[in-house]
């Protein structure tokens, strides 16, 4: 025997074919699902992306803040300055997403639980969408922002002297006097966090149950054999 | 074949997996290192230590200004580099200006006017907006306007003697009113013109709990604001001290709850309200117990010597919660729409009481813990130590000579604790936290430091009740403020005499000269008293002043609220906060407009309306950001607004004009801020 802390020692658990396994081995993928699905409900609260724009009349800066549900901070201020470019109101970009992320966050939530209570390769398939879902989350974000730069409305004060551009998704970026810092905050970090977990808890969820799979496969083709013979 | 093809009892999970354990974690922690926030933020570079290294020129640089090392001690007390605050914040009467000034300590900056009695077009005050009602509320009798005024004593609210930082109070000498400032905008909400008084001297000043905001009144007039000839002096002119009842929450004085007491005609003068030990008392000096009448053109004395004949004023000695007591039963005539305790009722009660004073007194000044009333000579010497505890052991035993009006005399020798003689012109007295006092010197041009005895003795070295330094000031000193230096706990640190003359410390610019604030030193004891700064003040001739800890200060930034109106302090429910709401909709002959206010537009831009129309303009600063004020100039309309980010004005005028007029931003608010305008037009 090594060493090493294992639940209750003396509780075994016996697969169809006989073999026995640790009880931990079967609470470890559970509890990674579970925990996993709890980090992706938390980061609802919690910013995901943000824009902090610098300039000299603004020494604490702007800052807007993007959850998946709502934006925060300067929008008022940001808004009010960008219509001398014509750009239009943060708020119109993402109105879709932002209404349905509520529900699809949880559902995705819902998927990882379900995933605890399906013993087979196809817990995999529910967990699929939680691990794009920050994928996903990026890729429309660097859209809504393409088309937030190239929807300049020509009759504003400055926008016949703007050229269409894409504002940078992460990193730094210079609008007139303003010089802007993009970056990711700690719920897209907690979503991240997420996919990390999931990934660990489908490998010890294959750990767990691929041996039952197996033995199950094992007694059903012993019990073919044995009925044939 | 064998169903058990595997054994693993006995082993661990955690054996098997140690290695994608480590995997997995050491991926979370880099996870965190690079996707974390925080981790971004660049440290900043080259930043010099405070404290550290005299500049090689700095001697050379001394030597050529012709500094001393006293000039670099004040120049290094009080310069203030860009972005430091004032620890402390001074709030000055403007005197005849009818204004109040911020003023930081200990740089001497001005931080912002503000409009009290007179309207001032920088703020939008009585050009239009909420400003016009405030002023005229004030107006004598309701009719006569009154567009300027005399400040002379700020009093901020108090909790418990100590200054709260939500209001402060202000009266108008030359025609006995009070003003109350908001300090979470630093706006004049209320005008209150006090009734049956023509003049007032001696307010503000608040109880220690702000219950009431007392107002002294000076020279005497026949009561009820009629006439009566001036060989009917004696019978017929009073004095009346007035108690604002100040109701806090909404901000307002309430007249119904207030009262006066009526004086004999002595020209009360400064006033002080009692606290710690003395709580519930109040005490005013007089300085014409003569009862003079003038008249130098027909023979009399005048004045300045017919007032100052008598060796002995009197120290008027209230027991306000008495008279409060009296007010409540009903013991009252109602005259001129107020509450008045009649003299006879006040005697009868025990509410008023004399003591003598040397003669002509100026100040009345209470220490911090209570204990005694400090009142200066003016044209004596000393300054007069009164005892709280002293006067009610006599109260106790009674037995008091009256006056020509019944009231009570206690003899000066059973109410005065000492006396201290500082030199000459002894008027205003403040506290620090050592157990010193500071009084003000007009004839010696000085800030006279003494120890104070009682209590306050051992906190200093010096025996108490002596002089202790004389600091010149430049020149002819009346009011000095101290820093707290009027609460229950002074802090200390800086007094700022407030010179009336200058005469030769600030380039000329003509025979009407600054005023002349200067900071003072008073941290170390003893005679360490140092001159820091000179501050000209060239827009106004202050009085008192106050000086407040900054951090008490909770001002708004911006109002919390778009469509904030500052007069209710509250969403003004008729305020557009999107410009798609802006409108102009005409009812008859009344148009009424509501345009939103923002960078760098008004919504709308045109108005048309005709001659005659009776104009009702609704306007919101859709702001958010600090310091993103607009103006709203209508150009021969004499309209003037200052919005400042979410506030709501509302504006009410007849188009008496017709013609082609425009509206714009009065205030510098942008790059296009010249484009920020719109056509008002007048159809014939």
């Amino acid at each position: 025997m090594k060493t090493g802390w294992t639940l209750d020692r003396d509780v075994q658990v016996v697969l169809p074919d006989g073999s026995t396994h640790s009880l931990t081995d079967y609470l470890v993928p559970s509890a990674l699902l579970m925990l996993a699905a709890l980090l992706l409900i938390s980061s609802i609260f919690l910013p995901y992306w943000s824009l902090t724009l610098k300039a000299p009349q603004y020494p604490k800066g702007l800052k807007v803040s993007v959850y998946v549900n709502h934006l925060d901070g300067d929008v008022r201020e940001v808004d009010a300055l960008n219509h001398y470019l014509g750009m239009p109101p943060l708020d119109e970009g993402g109105r879709l997403e932002r209404s349905m992320s509520m529900v699809a966050i949880v559902a995705l939530g819902l998927l990882l639980v379900a995933g605890v209570f399906v013993h087979n390769q196809w817990a995999a398939i529910l967990a699929l969408p939680v691990v794009a879902f920050p994928l996903i989350f990026l890729a429309d974000l660097g859209l809504i922002l393409y088309r937030y730069g190239h929807s300049i409305d020509p009759k504003s004060a400055l926008g016949g002297a703007i050229q269409p551009f894409t504002p940078p998704l992460f990193g730094e970026g210079k609008i007139g006097q303003f010089g802007s810092v993009a970056r990711p905050e700690l719920g897209l970090g907690l979503a991240f966090a997420a996919v990390i977990v999931v990934l660990m808890g489908l490998w010890y969820h294959r750990a767990a149950y691929k041996p039952l799979v197996d033995a199950r496969k094992r007694v059903r083709n012993l019990a073919a054999v044995q009925q044939v013979a | 074949m064998s169903v058990a093809t595997e054994k693993r009892t006995g082993e661990h999970w955690s054996d098997r997996y140690a290695g994608l354990l480590a995997v997995g974690f050491t991926t979370l922690v880099i996870f965190a290192l690079v996707v974390w926030p925080g981790i971004w933020r660049s440290a900043g570079s080259s930043v010099q230590k405070p404290g550290v290294g005299l500049p090689a020129d700095a001697a050379t640089l001394a030597g050529e200004r012709g500094l001393t090392s006293d000039d670099i001690y004040a120049a290094l007390k009080t310069y203030m580099p860009t972005g430091q605050l004032d620890p402390y914040i001074m709030i000055a009467s403007g005197g005849q200006s009818g204004q109040m000034l911020v003023i930081g300590i200990p740089s001497m900056r001005i931080l912002r006017l503000i409009a009290v009695f007179t309207p001032e077009p920088w703020q939008g005050y009585g050009f239009g907006g909420e400003g016009d009602k405030v002023l005229k509320a004030g107006f004598v009798n309701d009719k006569q306007p009154l567009t300027w005024g005399d400040t002379h004593h700020p009093g901020l609210s108090e909790t418990k003697g100590e200054y709260d930082g939500q209001f402060v109070f202000i009266n108008d000498k030359a025609n006995a009113r009070i003003a109350v400032i908001d300090l979470r905008d630093f706006e004049t909400k209320q005008i209150i013109k006090t009734p049956n008084a023509i003049n007032d001297h001696g307010g503000t000043f608040v109880t220690p709990n702000t219950e009431y905001v007392v107002e002294g009144p000076q020279y005497a007039a026949p009561i009820g604001y009629g006439y009566a000839p001036l060989d009917q002096y004696k019978d017929k002119y009073r004095g009346l001290i007035t108690f604002w009842a100040f109701d806090r929450v909404q901000g307002r004085i309430d007249p119904a709850r207030s009262f006066q007491i009526e004086l004999p005609p002595y020209w009360q003068d400064l006033c002080d309200a009692g606290k710690g030990v003395s709580e519930g008392w109040a005490f005013c000096n007089s300085f014409n117990t003569e009862l003079a009448t003038g008249g130098i053109e027909l023979g009399n004395p005048p004045f300045e010597a017919g007032t100052t004949k008598n060796d002995t004023d009197f120290l008027h000695i209230f027991n306000w919660k008495k008279a409060e007591e009296v007010f409540k039963a009903g013991k009252v005539e109602k005259i001129g729409g107020i509450a008045v305790i009649r003299l006879q009722t006040a005697i009868d009660e025990g509410i008023l009481y004399f003591t003598p004073e040397p003669k002509s007194p100026h100040g009345a000044d209470v220490t911090p813990g209570g204990e005694y009333v400090v009142v200066g000579g003016k044209l004596d010497p000393h300054v007069t130590i009164y005892s709280y505890q002293k006067i009610q052991d006599a109260l106790k035993a009674g037995g008091f000579d009256k006056d020509a009006y019944g009231v009570p005399i206690i003899p000066l020798d059973k109410t005065m604790e000492a006396q201290v003689e500082l030199g000459l012109g002894p008027l205003h007295t403040v506290y620090d936290d050592k157990g010193y006092a500071y009084t003000s010197l007009f004839l010696d041009s000085a800030v006279a430091r003494w120890a104070l005895g009682g209590p306050y003795a051992s906190k200093h070295p010096e025996p108490g009740w002596t002089l202790v330094q004389k600091l010149p000031v430049h020149y002819n000193i009346g009011h000095i403020a101290a820093a707290e230096g009027d609460t229950a706990s002074p802090d200390g640190q800086y007094v700022v005499a407030l010179n009336k003359w200058s005469i030769d410390r600030f380039a000329n610019v003509g025979p009407l000269l600054p005023q002349n604030f200067q900071l003072v030193d008073i941290a170390k004891t003893g005679d360490q008293m140092k001159l820091l700064y000179d501050m000209p003040i060239g827009m106004a001739e202050p009085h008192y002043a106050q000086i407040i800890k900054a951090d008490k200060l909770k001002a708004f930034e911006v109002y919390p609220e778009v469509g904030w109106d500052p007069g209710k302090m509250a969403v003004d429910p008729k305020a557009v906060t999107a410009p798609e709401n802006a409108r102009v909709e005409r009812k008859g002959n009344t148009v009424e407009v509501w345009m939103t206010v923002v960078r760098s537009h008004f919504t709308p831009e045109r108005v048309e309306i005709n001659k005659g129309d009776h104009v009702i303009w609704h306007l919101t600063n859709l702001e958010r950001t600090r310091d993103a004020t607009h103006g709203f100039a209508l150009s021969g309309y004499n309209i003037n607004l200052s919005l400042e980010p979410g506030e709501n004005q509302t504006i009410e005028f007849d188009a008496t004009q017709s013609g082609v007029f425009t509206y714009y931003c009065t205030e510098f608010c942008s790059a296009l801020h010249l484009e920020m305008v719109g056509y008002f037009l007048v159809k014939p």
